[in-house]
């Protein structure tokens, strides 16, 4: 398989929207960790968001359908649960199109996320402190009206400047 | 719709090999394309124990937050439930699929049982779940002070795990910290609000805690399994600081007393993880594998 093969793959693979939040694709999110080349085959490899996160067979379905019209004969499709997702992968488009979309885009993870962290990981008793602004308005004066929303990777506000409701991704 | 909508559209549907349709349609091995091979040094047989009795921990967990959907006060409530009870679905999940992978390396000819064999297809003396997830939640209160309980010793848990000698579990409970962190925070929020609450929400809250108390001894209790696996599991007793300062920080910022009520007893020695459980877990197995098991290998 080609250099250029490699690549033309990675664009089809990098191209195939999340069926969740269908305005950005897995390589925005993060999801696609690798496309190579491993005796003659293409093996792609993708990592779910969260543990129950229905979304992932439909991906490796989509990811063997374009990928096989594409004319690659052979394709595998690997789950890596390490390390695990994090939002920071998201990508600054995806951040982009997230917010375009009306999504407010997920702020840094906190450092018990990170691989390395060691310890305890702290209690939050009290609401965020970091405000989410609008991804309408801008306004900063938001309100988290529920920790969790339609998905699990999501978190439900309301502007208090524009009065919309918005989904926020959270940071994980 | 575009063909590559259709397509995946069409995967929802599909028929697949091992499509049973009490199972779902298009699902896949959760741990397809991870080398699940055991470490050398790792006791295979205790290591599948160990992954039974922490997926069904999840497993029945689960099943218990989904009975309260339709049932919880608010919509946005019943969305973060469902989601919590998700995240441990996938966790249960990927830890039978573990324990069937580690039994497999016992056998012959290396097939250990699947996910749903584990799920649907064990009695009930063969699950090793610990007794705190079995029972109904009488009221809100109590649901919110179990989960606190739950997710705040099993936040503990996948932390040490993460280290764990079996590089599997560690990936399985690393991505669980993550989640775990969410749903303690979220019970915890719920413990202070009734807890800080109107005399009447205090109240309920206060007498929540003594009804689960009895129950959270035993998740640090000493066990052969975990004995088994140095360096793979860990110390259930190590948990009970971390844990317990945890909870007292809740109850302090709620104004709750921590119960005193004394730990429920074992029978003849044995409790949740030698597959010795409360009379509730019955009919909850007898609701989660019904289906299954009126209609062996059906599809949809």
């Amino acid at each position: 398989m080609s250099g250029a093969d490699l690549d033309a793959a990675r664009e089809i693979a990098g191209a195939v929207p999340d069926p969740e939040l269908p305005v950005v694709t897995v390589a925005d999110l993060g999801i696609l960790r690798d496309v190579a080349a491993e005796d003659g085959r293409l093996v792609v490899t993708i990592t779910p968001t969260y543990s129950g996160c229905p979304a992932l067979p439909e991906i490796a379905h989509d990811l063997r359908h374009r990928l096989s019209r594409a004319g690659f004969a052979e394709v595998i499709v690997r789950t890596a649960l390490a390390p695990a997702w994090s939002s920071d992968w998201i990508t600054a488009e995806g951040r982009r199109k997230l917010r375009a979309a009306g999504i407010a885009p997920p702020q840094a993870a906190p450092p018990q996320a990170a691989p390395t962290h060691q310890g305890p990981v702290p209690l939050t008793l009290t609401a965020r402190r970091e405000p989410v602004p609008c991804p309408r308005c801008g306004s900063r004066d938001t309100t988290q009206t529920a920790a969790f929303s339609g998905t699990a990777c999501k978190a439900l506000f309301r502007c208090e400047a524009c009065r919309e409701p918005f989904e926020y991704v959270k940071e994980i | 719709m575009t063909e590559d909508e259709f397509a995946a559209y069409q995967s929802l549907s599909e028929q697949t090999e091992d499509h049973r349709w009490a199972f779902g349609t298009g699902f896949t091995d959760p741990l397809e394309g991870i080398d699940t091979s055991v470490p050398e040094d790792v006791n295979a047989r205790a290591l599948a124990t160990y992954c039974l009795m922490l997926g069904d921990d999840a497993l029945v967990y689960s099943h218990r937050l989904q009975q309260w959907m339709t049932r919880m006060p608010e919509l946005e409530e019943e969305t973060a439930l469902a989601n919590i009870a998700l995240d441990l679905l996938g966790q249960a999940r990927m830890l039978l699929a573990r324990a069937g992978r580690a039994e497999g390396a016992l056998l012959a000819d290396g097939n250990g049982p699947d996910e749903d064999e584990l799920a649907y297809f064990r009695d009930e003396h063969e699950f090793r779940n610990v007794r705190l997830v079995e029972a109904l939640d009488a009221d809100f209160a109590e649901l919110a002070g179990r989960l606190l309980v739950f997710s705040a010793w099993r936040l503990a848990l996948f932390s040490r795990l993460a280290e764990s000698a079996d590089p599997v579990l560690a990936a399985i409970a690393a991505k669980g910290v993550k989640e775990l962190a969410y749903h303690r925070d979220y019970a915890a929020q719920w413990v202070i609000r009734l807890g800080d609450g109107t005399p009447l929400s205090h109240g309920k809250m206060q007498a929540a805690l003594g009804t689960i108390w009895p129950l959270v001894d035993e998740l640090f209790e000493a066990d052969p399994v975990t004995a088994a696996l140095p360096g793979v599991a860990a110390d259930p007793a190590g948990l009970r600081g971390e844990v317990g300062a945890v909870l007292g920080a809740v109850f302090d910022a709620a104004t709750l007393d921590r119960p005193g009520a004394a730990p429920m007893a074992r029978v003849a020695g044995k409790s949740g993880r030698d597959g010795v459980h409360t009379e509730a877990f019955g009919y909850l197995l007898a609701e989660l594998q019904s289906v299954a098991r009126a209609h062996p290998g059906a599809t949809w």
